[in-house]
């Protein structure tokens, strides 16, 4: 192949995707440091970082801020511990192994909205939900969960949504592990404890970063379980902030101000993206 | 006890936790999928019913009563068009960068998924000004175009990682016997990479079809997929537990089935190729 075909080939993707980033991406902050609401048209005018201000001191932003971080936190701790013992304990052969596995994963392939209602009807409902259920078997009073605990609720639908990830990728992991090693190990007396910390965590070290970096990612972005199940309420007691800059952009209509959440949203994003992109990066051979 | 006895025994106990776990983890799928074929009075029963005579009406109302057909097709569309649009700009694209490398490849690569971190909400008022700008608010054509431009980058990872894996000598042979450029990628290369981009194709529909922002945000009554369908289902009025498990039964199966067959491939492109 000539260069300039090369080049042809290659050109679509990237013409298209810099555009798909550098047209809204500029529009954003342009949008962001002006005046801009769709209810007040006739105020306009270039007002330098006087959105940002606002979203910063929203009463809003900081209940937000601290519930995203909360949410990501959790949702990591529960998806890597639960995914990297349920890995291990399937990683042995056993006779029905396969609808194991089949079973495990399936949530991860719910669209989130079925997930978000299936919980929020069926699971959580404080009459006729199964925990509901549950609770009045055991004599207890049953819980208003998205009520009393609406982030701890949504954190639990996510972490059944995405525990199945985890344990998606470790389980693809352990089957490259060095069997072999870990014979040797057994005959050598270490016991599983030991196996576990000195080989597999260590032949672990690196799905398991790529996998809390790619949650993170998904997860700073929640918006479906929110919006199906709590409308971030009650209150702010579960608005994520993507939630909140859904709400100032369609429901208070203040483009401005959702711009420049916007804006902190992809400088958020941009952090740990570095990180993955570096970890993607070693691998890929060219 | 021996050893081996005890060895037994500790197997046998993981047996067990791992029956239950997965059991535990599929039991609001099951149960979903369950109250799809109660009536409604049976779905809201307290306590809730196990045993019931099992009914098709939910599914036979759904298609009639409600849009249900016209919004699978939309998600049907949306989700194989974007994919389609995303394949046939990245197979030329990840071709030419797999068979002819240059210092830059891996940093056009690189920024390429760097694109894909963009965190929708932070593009959200452009997105939706453009849209309503070219008149494209609430048409299946601004969901395929935006599903086609988020899955691009990884659609372009995977491919070039599978392209990379094809042995170069196979291509100089041909070369050699003076195949023309065509030729090669038809007879040569699409052969052998046939089974990647099929994979390739696969998990980009099922990150299509479960997408729910730009769903909800574009679209109003048209062009809505599944996704913003059953989330319309989120007002408390008018709750039709055992319809609305019948929706998302239909909804899920197709996706979740793809999701078995393509586990493999999943891990790779969920990774983007990090983890094989």
């Amino acid at each position: 192949m000539n260069r300039t075909l090369v080049r042809l080939l290659q050109a679509p993707s990237i013409i298209l995707l810099l555009l798909w980033m550098i047209v809204p991406l500029s529009m954003t902050l342009y949008f962001s440091t002006i005046r801009y609401n769709l209810l007040y048209p006739e105020r306009e005018g270039f007002i330098g970082l006087e959105n940002y201000r606002f979203f910063w001191t929203d009463a809003a932003f900081f209940p937000a801020l601290m519930n995203t971080l909360v949410l990501v936190g959790s949702v990591l701790i529960i998806t890597v511990v639960l995914g990297l013992a349920i890995s291990v304990l399937i990683d042995r052969p056993f006779r029905g192994r396969g609808i194991v596995r089949v079973m495990l994963i399936s949530p991860f392939f719910i669209m989130p909205t079925v997930s978000a209602l299936v919980w929020k009807n069926m699971m959580m409902d404080p009459t006729t939900g199964l925990f509901a259920a549950m609770w009045n078997a055991m004599g207890w009073q049953p819980i208003e969960w998205l009520q009393d605990m609406p982030l701890f609720s949504i954190i639990l639908m996510v972490s059944w949504q995405w525990t199945p990830f985890a344990i998606l990728i470790f389980m693809t992991s352990l089957q490259s592990q060095d069997q072999e090693q870990k014979e040797a190990a057994t005959l050598d007396g270490a016991g599983f404890w030991s196996q576990f910390y000195n080989l597999t965590l260590p032949h672990m070290a690196r799905p398991i970063s790529i996998v809390i970096l790619i949650q993170m990612i998904f997860h700073l972005s929640i918006f479906a379980e929110i919006f199906v199940t709590t409308s971030g309420g009650p209150g702010v007691q579960s608005t994520n902030l993507t939630y909140l800059i859904y709400i100032q952009s369609q429901q208070a209509f203040d483009v401005g101000v959702a711009s420049a959440g916007g804006v902190f949203a992809i400088i958020l994003a941009n952090i740990v993206a570095i990180f993955l992109i570096r970890a993607v990066g070693k691998t890929l051979t060219v | 006890m021996t050893d081996k006895q005890r060895e037994n025994l500790k197997n046998r106990i993981a047996v067990v936790a791992a029956w239950g776990v997965a059991l535990i983890f599929f039991f609001p799928i099951f149960w979903m999928v369950l109250t799809s074929f109660k009536t409604e009075g049976q779905a809201i029963a307290v306590p809730p019913l196990l045993v019931f005579e099992p009914t098709l009406e939910n599914y036979i109302e759904i298609q009639e009563r409600t849009n249900y057909v016209k919004f699978a097709w939309n998600s049907v569309i949306t989700s194989f068009g974007g994919t389609a649009v995303a394949l046939l700009i990245a197979i030329p694209s990840a071709y030419a960068m797999a068979f002819n490398p240059t210092h830059r490849t891996k940093d056009i690569l690189m920024w390429m998924l760097s694109t894909k971190m963009l965190p929708a909400v932070g593009v959200l008022m452009p997105i939706y000004f453009l849209a309503q700008k070219a008149g494209l608010f609430d048409t299946k054509l601004v969901l395929v175009i935006i599903y086609a431009m988020v899955n691009l980058p990884i659609v372009m990872l995977i491919l070039f990682n599978y392209f990379r894996e094809i042995p170069k000598e196979i291509l100089e042979a041909s070369r050699m016997d003076g195949t023309s450029t065509y030729n090669e990628i038809r007879q040569i290369v699409m052969p052998l990479a046939w089974g990647g981009i099929a994979s390739t194709a696969l998990l980009s529909i099922i990150l299509c079809w479960n997408e729910a922002f730009w769903s909800i945000v574009l679209t109003t009554t048209e062009a809505s997929t599944l996704t913003a369908f059953v989330a319309s289902f989120q007002a408390p009025e008018g709750l039709f537990w055992a319809k609305v498990s019948a929706v998302s039964t239909l909804a899920c199966a197709p996706i979740v089935i793809f999701g078995w067959l393509a586990q493999k491939q999943l891990v790779q492109g969920l990774t983007f190729g990090a983890v094989k």
